[in-house]
C-alpha cells in the first residue's frame, strides 16, 4: 500500500523542513498552476516601468499643442526645456539636459506611492522577491525580517505619497480640463479628452481607494457613532478600496494608453478624432 | 454516480512519514473529510485525523489538500477531476503528532501573549452601550474559528522556523486588531502589536485572507488598518505633532 | 504497555470544555480553586460552537414587557410542565445577568439602536428574547468564555509567573473513569476523589485528584444516525455519572430538531438553525402547502395564527397578531416535517422545504445568516438567497440527565457536580431553541459556585484515591488492545445509532423499544470484544472502542424509558400512546446502575410552588396537572399577563 515514493531525508533543515515538522520534501504539492499570477506580475509591471523610462527619456512627442494635451507623463511641465504652451505653472528650472524627465519632480513621488501602496508591496513581494511566490510555496530566502527594518521599513510613509498623491491628482484634473481645447484656442472636445478624462478619473480612484486614505478618512477612529459624515465617508472610501487591485492595474493601463495616444497624435501618426471644435 | 478515487495521504510522526496510496470509493456530494472517515472505517483505523463539527463552525479538520491549507470538511469532492489523484498532508507550518493531526500549541501560546479585554472600570454589567456600526469590524474578526489555517499558510513562520518566537501570525494580530476597534476597550495596544507581537514581519502578502475558510478580510480589514494605527503612533510626526497640541 | 501514570492534584476538575464547562471553571477559579479542565478536543472547539439562534435571557431590551416570569412560563410550555420548576425559574431569573456578564468579558453581541443587546424571535418564546450575534452565537459564547480564561491566566501569570498556577486546560484529554473514596467516615457515602483519563495525542493516562468534579460533557446525540452532534457527543458524562452512582433522569426525552440538512448525504443532519424560521422563513411541502397550520396542537392554538396573512403580519406586528405556526416548539415541528414526509408530500431528499428567499431580500439574508449561507453554498451548493432548503429532523439534544440539585448542581453522589446538557431536569420534556446557551450559562456558573462551596466545606478531609481504582481504570482503558483480533469499534458503532435511529428515533412503540433492548444487549455482549491494533499515539480507533461502552449503557436507559412512558411528551412520543396523560407529569423516570445493570423507578415530581402556580391561568394548568395538584393555584381566573408577574419572588432580573 505504501509507494515510499519520497527519500527519507535528515531532519534538520530549515521553514517546511524543520525538525518536529511533517516530513515532506517538496517545496509545495500545490497541482494548480501557482506560477501564473507572479510570472504575470513580473512581465506587466516590466514592461510598464520599461515603457515609462523611454517614453519619459525622449522628452518628445508628450504635447498636442493644438488641443493641449499634455501627457501625465510629463505633468506638470516645469523646466525651460518643456514647450512654453505647456509650462502651465511656470517653468522653475532652466533646460534639462537628455533623458531627463520633464516631471522630474513629481515622478519619484508618485512612483514612491506606488511603490509603497499596499498592493504593489504584495504583488512584486510575491512575484520578484518571491516572499512568498505564492501560497504555501516555500520562499528561497533562508532569513526573512518583513517590514521591521531599513529600508522596508520606509513603507510606513505611505500616508504622506498618498497626500502628495492628491496634490497631482489635481494637476491631472487641471491637465484634463485644460484639454477641452479647440484648435480655435476656444472650447473643444476630442477623444484625447476623453481620454485624458477618463484616465484622471481612474486615477482620482485608485487614489481615494488607498488604504491610508481609509484609514485617515475614518478607518482610525475607534466610534464611528460619533462622527457619521466620516463613517459615511469611510464607507464609501471602503468600497473602492475592494477594489484597490484593479484600480492599480487599470490605472497603470489608462496612463500608458494616455501618453501613448499623445504621443502618436503629437508624432502626428493619428490624428486627433474631434468631437466638437 | 459514486467512483474510485486516488488519494495519498501522508501518514507518519514526528520520527518520519510518507505519502501512501489508498484508493477508495468516492459517492456524490461528499467532502474530503469523508473520504478520509472511510479510510479510517475500511482501511487504516487507526489514521490520525482531527475533526469535530463537519459544518466549517468548528476549524478542527485543517490539513494541505493538494498542497492547499483547507478544511477537510469544506472541501468538496466535486471540485476535482475524477481521474485526478488527491494529495492529503498535515499543516506544514506546525509540528507533527501522527497522520494529519499536528501541534497547534504555538497557537494557544501566542493567544495567551495577547493582553484581554480591558474594559472601563465603571461600567457594571448591563451598563454596556455600544452601536452597531461600532462593533460591526471587531465582529467580523470574531466570525474567526481559530482552524489556523492563517497560521500555517503565513510564509513568515512557515518558512521560518526562528520568527515564531516574535511573530504572533494573522490570527492574533487580528484579534489585536479586534480589541482596538471594540468601541470599549480602554488598552494601549498599537506599539504592542509592532515592538511584541511582530506587525512588522507581516508584508501583507494576503495569504491569510487566501486561505480563511470564513473569508474573513484578514489583511484589508484587520492587518492593515493595524499597520496604519502604528504609523499614527510610531513613525507619523504629524499625528505626534497634533496629538502634542491637543493634549496641551 | 506502559502504565505510566501522568498525576495532577486540583480543587475542582471540570469535565467538558463547552460553554458549561467554562463557565464553571471561570467560577471556580474565581472563587480561588485550583482548577483543570478536561477537554475532549482541542480548546474552543467544543460543540456549543455549532448553537446558532441565540441566548434566551429575558432582558427586555426589544419588548419592555419581557420578565423572568414570562420566560419561566414559556419555559414550563416548552417543557410540557415536567421541568424542574426551580431550575426552570432560576435560569429565567439569572440568565439576563449571565449575558451581561459576556460583555465584561468582552462579547460583541449585534445591537438596537440604543445600543443594548439586540434579541430576536424564536420558537416557543412569546417576546423577541434570544441575545445573540447573527447566526453564529455559539461561535461567540464559546470564545468570549475561552478568552476569559486566558485572561485569568494572564492574572495568574503576572501573581505567579505561570499562567498555568491555578487555572489549566487539558486539551484532547478524555476522563474514562471517575474514582470514589468508599471509605469516607461520617456519612458512609461514597464521594468523588478524582478522575482517571488519557490523553488523546500520547494515549498516556492522567491521573487527577480532586474532591469535586463538575460533569459538563454535553449529549448524546452520536448514538443515532442523523443527528446534529458532533463526535465527541458519546454521553461520557451521563455514563461516568452512572458508573458513579448518581441517577439520571428524563432520558427518554430527546429533541430532534425540525430542521436538519438532509441532502448531501455525508452532511445528513447538520444543523439549520430557527433563526431562518424566526426571521420569516417557511416550510412548504411538495404541493406548495405551508403544511404547519394543519399541526398547531389544542394546548397551543391560542397562540398560533390560523392564517397565512395573520402569520405574515406577526413578523412587522407582534402585539397585534398571533405567532405564525412554524414557530411552535421544536418536538411539534419535527413531528409534523416527520408526517409530511411520511405522507408522500416531502422533497426529492426525503425532507420539506424551508423557503427564506421568497420571504426577505437577499442582502437582508445575508446579513441576517450568514453562516446558514455560507453552510448551503459551500456543503450542498444551494443559494438560500434564491432556492428554498431541504430539511428534515436531526437528533439534536437530550433532555434528560444527571439528576441534580438546581442551586448547587449536585447530583446524589457528593463531590459530583452536573450542568448543561448532561444534566437533567431543567428542560423537562422539551427545549426550547435559546434556552440551552443560557442554561449552560446560569448552570455552569451554579456548578462552580456549588463546587468551590463543597470544597470549602470539606477543608482538610479530603477524600483519596486508592492505587487499585486508578490500576483498574488503566487496565479498563487498554483493554482493547489486549484483543487485536477484535471486532471494529467502527461496524458496531454503525449498528448501534441505526438501531437507536430506527427503533428509538422521533416517533417509537413498545415492540420496537423491546426490539431495540434486544439488539442492545447483544451489542454490549460484543462491545466487550472490540480490538485496537497499533500504539496508543492518536489513535481513532481506540477511542471509539472506549466511547462505545458509554454509548451503550446510555442508549440503554434512553430505551428502557421510553418503554416504561406510556404516553407522548415532548421529545417522546408514542405511536402506541399518542395523547399526554396528566398522571405520568406527576412522574420522572430515573436511571440508575444497579450491579452493573441499567434499572429504571418511578420517581414523583415534587409539587409545584404556589406563586409560581399563580403565574399562570387555571384553565391552562387544568391541560397539564391533576385535579388535586391544581388546588396549590391560589388566584383561580388571576394570571397570564405581565401584571401577574408580581406574584413572582421579586428577586429576579429583569
Amino acid at each position: 500500500m505504501a509507494t515510499g515514493t519520497l527519500p527519507p531525508r535528515p531532519s534538520s533543515g530549515t521553514g517546511t523542513r524543520s525538525p518536529g515538522r511533517a516530513q515532506i520534501a517538496a517545496r509545495t504539492l500545490r497541482t494548480d498552476s501557482w506560477r501564473k499570477a507572479p510570472t504575470l506580475t513580473v512581465v506587466l509591471l516590466s514592461g510598464w516601468v520599461l515603457y515609462a523610462v523611454i517614453s519619459t527619456a525622449t522628452q518628445s512627442a508628450y504635447f498636442v499643442k493644438d488641443y493641449h494635451y499634455l501627457s501625465p507623463f510629463s505633468s506638470p511641465c516645469v523646466t525651460a526645456s518643456c514647450d512654453p504652451a505647456a509650462r502651465d505653472f511656470g517653468a522653475w528650472f532652466g533646460h534639462f539636459p537628455p533623458l531627463l524627465p520633464f516631471a522630474i519632480v513629481v515622478l519619484p513621488l508618485l512612483l514612491s506611492f506606488r511603490l509603497t501602496c499596499y498592493y504593489y508591496r504584495k504583488a512584486y513581494y510575491r512575484a520578484f522577491w518571491q516572499s512568498p511566490p505564492a501560497c504555501a510555496v516555500a520562499e528561497p530566502h533562508g532569513r526573512y525580517s518583513g517590514e521591521t527594518r531599513w529600508p522596508l521599513i520606509l513603507q510606513n510613509s505611505h500616508r504622506y505619497f498618498f497626500y502628495a498623491a492628491v496634490l497631482i491628482s489635481v494637476i491631472n484634473t487641471y491637465d484634463a480640463i485644460l484639454a477641452f481645447h479647440g484648435r480655435d484656442g476656444g472650447f473643444g472636445i476630442g477623444l484625447g479628452t476623453v481620454i485624458m478624462l477618463v484616465n484622471v478619473v481612474l486615477l482620482w480612484a485608485y487614489t481615494l481607494s488607498c488604504h491610508s486614505c481609509r484609514h485617515i478618512t475614518g478607518g482610525r477612529l475607534r466610534h464611528f457613532s460619533k462622527h457619521p459624515v466620516r463613517y459615511w465617508v469611510w464607507t464609501q472610501v471602503s468600497k473602492l478600496n475592494a477594489r484597490h487591485m484593479q484600480l492599480a492595474w487599470t490605472t497603470l493601463g489608462t496612463l500608458m494608453f494616455t501618453d501613448a495616444y499623445i504621443a502618436l497624435v503629437s508624432a502626428g501618426v493619428l490624428g486627433d478624432l474631434r468631437f466638437f471644435h | 454516480m459514486g467512483y474510485q478515487a486516488s488519494f495519498r495521504v501522508w501518514r507518519g510522526d514526528v520520527t518520519g512519514g510518507q505519502l501512501h496510496d489508498f484508493t477508495v470509493p468516492v459517492n456524490e456530494g461528499e467532502v474530503v473529510l469523508d473520504i478520509i472517515h472511510r479510510l479510517q472505517a475500511t482501511q487504516a483505523p487507526d489514521l490520525a485525523v482531527r475533526w469535530n463539527c463537519k459544518a466549517g463552525k468548528c476549524g478542527s479538520c485543517s490539513a494541505e489538500v493538494n498542497g492547499m491549507p483547507r478544511l477537510m470538511c469544506m472541501t468538496r469532492m466535486s471540485t476535482f477531476d475524477q481521474a485526478e489523484t488527491i494529495t492529503v498532508t498535515p499543516m506544514r507550518t506546525f509540528p507533527v503528532m501522527r497522520d494529519l493531526v499536528t501541534d497547534v500549541s504555538f497557537n494557544y501560546t501566542k493567544a495567551r501573549e495577547i493582553q484581554s479585554f480591558a474594559p472601563p472600570a465603571d461600567l457594571a454589567p448591563g451598563e454596556y452601550r455600544m452601536r452597531q456600526v461600532d462593533v460591526e469590524r471587531s465582529q467580523e474578526f470574531r466570525k474567526c474559528i481559530e482552524c489556523f489555517l492563517c497560521q500555517n499558510t503565513c510564509h513568515a513562520i512557515r518558512d521560518h522556523e526562528d520568527n515564531k518566537q516574535s511573530f504572533a501570525g494573522p490570527r492574533f494580530l487580528m484579534r489585536i486588531a479586534e480589541l482596538d476597534m471594540h468601541p470599549l476597550d480602554t488598552a494601549d495596544r498599537q506599539r504592542a502589536a509592532q515592538e511584541e507581537h511582530g506587525l512588522g514581519l507581516c508584508n501583507i502578502t494576503k495569504c491569510c485572507t487566501e486561505v480563511c475558510p470564513e473569508h474573513i478580510k484578514i489583511t484589508d480589514n484587520a492587518l492593515i488598518p493595524l499597520k496604519e494605527r502604528v504609523v499614527d503612533r510610531k513613525y507619523d510626526p504629524l499625528v505626534w505633532l497634533g496629538n502634542k497640541i491637543l493634549r496641551r | 504497555m506502559t502504565t505510566q501514570i501522568e498525576r495532577h492534584e486540583y480543587d475542582v476538575v471540570v469535565v467538558g470544555a463547552g460553554g458549561a464547562g467554562l463557565r464553571a471553571a471561570i467560577e471556580a477559579a474565581e472563587a480561588g480553586k485550583r482548577t483543570a479542565v478536561i477537554s475532549k478536543s482541542l480548546f474552543g472547539k467544543a460543540h456549543t460552537v455549532m448553537a446558532e439562534g441565540g441566548i434566551a435571557a429575558a432582558m427586555g431590551n426589544v419588548n419592555s414587557a419581557d420578565s423572568w416570569q414570562v420566560h419561566f412560563r414559556d419555559t414550563m410550555r416548552g417543557g410540557k410542565f415536567l421541568n424542574n420548576w426551580r431550575m426552570a425559574e432560576l435560569h429565567a431569573q439569572e440568565a439576563p445577568q449571565r449575558v451581561w456578564e459576556l460583555e465584561t468579558y468582552g462579547a460583541l453581541f449585534d445591537r438596537t439602536k440604543d445600543g443594548t443587546i439586540s434579541q430576536r424571535n424564536f420558537g416557543g418564546h412569546e417576546y423577541p428574547r434570544l441575545a445573540h450575534v447573527g447566526d453564529r452565537t455559539g461561535l461567540e459564547l464559546i470564545r468570549t468564555l475561552q478568552q476569559k480564561i486566558v485572561s485569568l491566566q494572564q492574572e495568574d501569570f503576572a501573581a505567579h509567573g505561570d499562567h498555568e498556577a491555578r487555572l489549566r486546560v487539558f486539551a484532547e484529554c478524555t476522563i474514562t473513569e471517575l474514582l470514589l473514596d468508599t471509605s469516607a467516615g461520617a456519612t458512609d457515602v461514597p464521594t468523588i476523589a478524582g478522575a482517571f483519563g488519557y490523553r488523546r495525542e500520547t494515549g498516556d493516562f492522567l491521573l487527577f485528584a480532586a474532591p469535586a468534579v463538575i460533569l459538563a460533557t454535553g449529549g448524546i446525540g452520536k448514538s443515532f444516525t442523523v443527528t446534529s452532534n458532533s463526535w465527541e457527543y458519546t454521553g461520557d458524562g451521563h455514563a461516568l455519572a452512572l458508573r458513579a452512582g448518581a441517577s439520571l433522569i428524563n432520558m427518554e426525552f430527546i429533541q430532534f430538531h425540525p430542521t436538519g440538512m438532509v441532502w448531501p448525504p455525508s452532511v445528513k443532519g447538520v444543523l439549520v438553525t430557527e433563526s431562518v424560521r424566526g426571521d420569516g422563513g417557511v416550510l412548504r411541502n411538495s404541493e406548495g402547502t405551508r403544511f404547519m397550520f394543519d399541526y398547531v396542537p389544542e394546548v397551543f392554538r391560542a397562540q398560533y395564527a390560523d392564517t397565512e396573512a395573520e402569520a405574515d403580519r406577526w413578523y412587522a406586528d407582534q402585539v397585534d397578531n398571533k405567532r405564525p405556526p412554524e414557530l411552535l416548539p421544536r418536538d411539534e415541528v419535527a413531528r409534523a416535517i416527520n408526517a409530511e414526509v411520511k405522507a408522500g408530500r416531502g422533497s426529492p431528499h426525503g425532507g420539506v422545504f424551508l423557503d427564506v428567499s421568497t420571504r426577505l431580500p437577499a442582502a437582508e439574508i445575508m446579513r441576517r445568516l450568514p453562516s446558514m449561507h455560507h453552510q448551503f453554498k459551500e456543503l450542498a451548493d444551494v443559494d438560500i438567497t434564491a432556492e428554498p432548503m431541504e430539511v428534515g429532523p436531526t437528533c439534536h439534544y437530550v433532555m434528560g440527565g444527571v439528576e441534580v440539585d438546581p442551586d448547587t448542581a449536585q447530583s446524589r453522589v457528593p463531590g459530583l457536580f452536573a450542568a448543561g446538557e448532561v444534566a437533567g431536569g431543567m428542560h423537562g420534556s422539551n427545549r426550547l431553541g435559546g434556552n440551552s446557551l443560557s442554561d449552560l450559562l446560569v448552570f455552569g456558573r451554579r456548578a462552580g459556585a456549588g463546587a468551590a462551596a463543597y470544597v470549602d466545606a470539606l477543608g482538610d478531609d479530603r477524600p483519596t484515591i486508592t492505587e487499585a481504582d486508578a490500576e483498574q481504570a488503566s487496565a479498563a482503558a487498554v483493554g482493547p488492545f489486549e484483543r487485536p483480533d477484535g471486532e471494529s469499534p467502527y461496524a458496531l458503532h454503525q449498528e448501534l445509532q441505526q438501531t437507536m435511529n430506527d427503533l428509538v428515533g422521533i416517533i417509537r412503540r413498545a415492540d420496537e423499544i423491546e426490539q431495540a433492548l434486544h439488539r442492545l444487549a447483544d451489542l454490549r455482549k460484543r462491545a466487550e470484544r472490540v480490538g485496537a491494533r497499533g500504539g496508543r499515539h492518536y489513535h481513532p480507533g481506540w477511542h471509539l472502542a472506549l466511547d462505545l461502552r458509554n454509548m451503550l449503557t446510555v442508549s440503554e436507559c434512553v430505551a428502557m424509558a421510553a418503554l416504561e412512558r406510556t404516553e407522548s411528551r415532548g421529545g417522546h412520543t408514542r405511536d402506541d400512546h399518542p395523547g399526554m396523560d396528566t398522571e405520568w407529569r406527576q412522574y420522572l423516570l430515573t436511571c440508575v446502575l444497579r450491579d452493573g445493570e441499567v434499572t429504571i423507578t418511578k420517581q414523583q415530581q415534587p409539587p409545584m410552588r404556589p406563586d409560581l402556580l399563580d403565574l399562570f391561568e387555571k384553565a391552562e394548568l387544568a391541560k397539564y396537572l391533576t385535579e388535586p395538584e391544581l388546588t396549590g393555584h391560589r388566584k383561580p381566573g388571576a394570571g397570564g399577563g405581565g401584571t401577574a408577574a408580581a406574584a413572582g419572588t421579586p428577586e429576579g432580573h429583569n
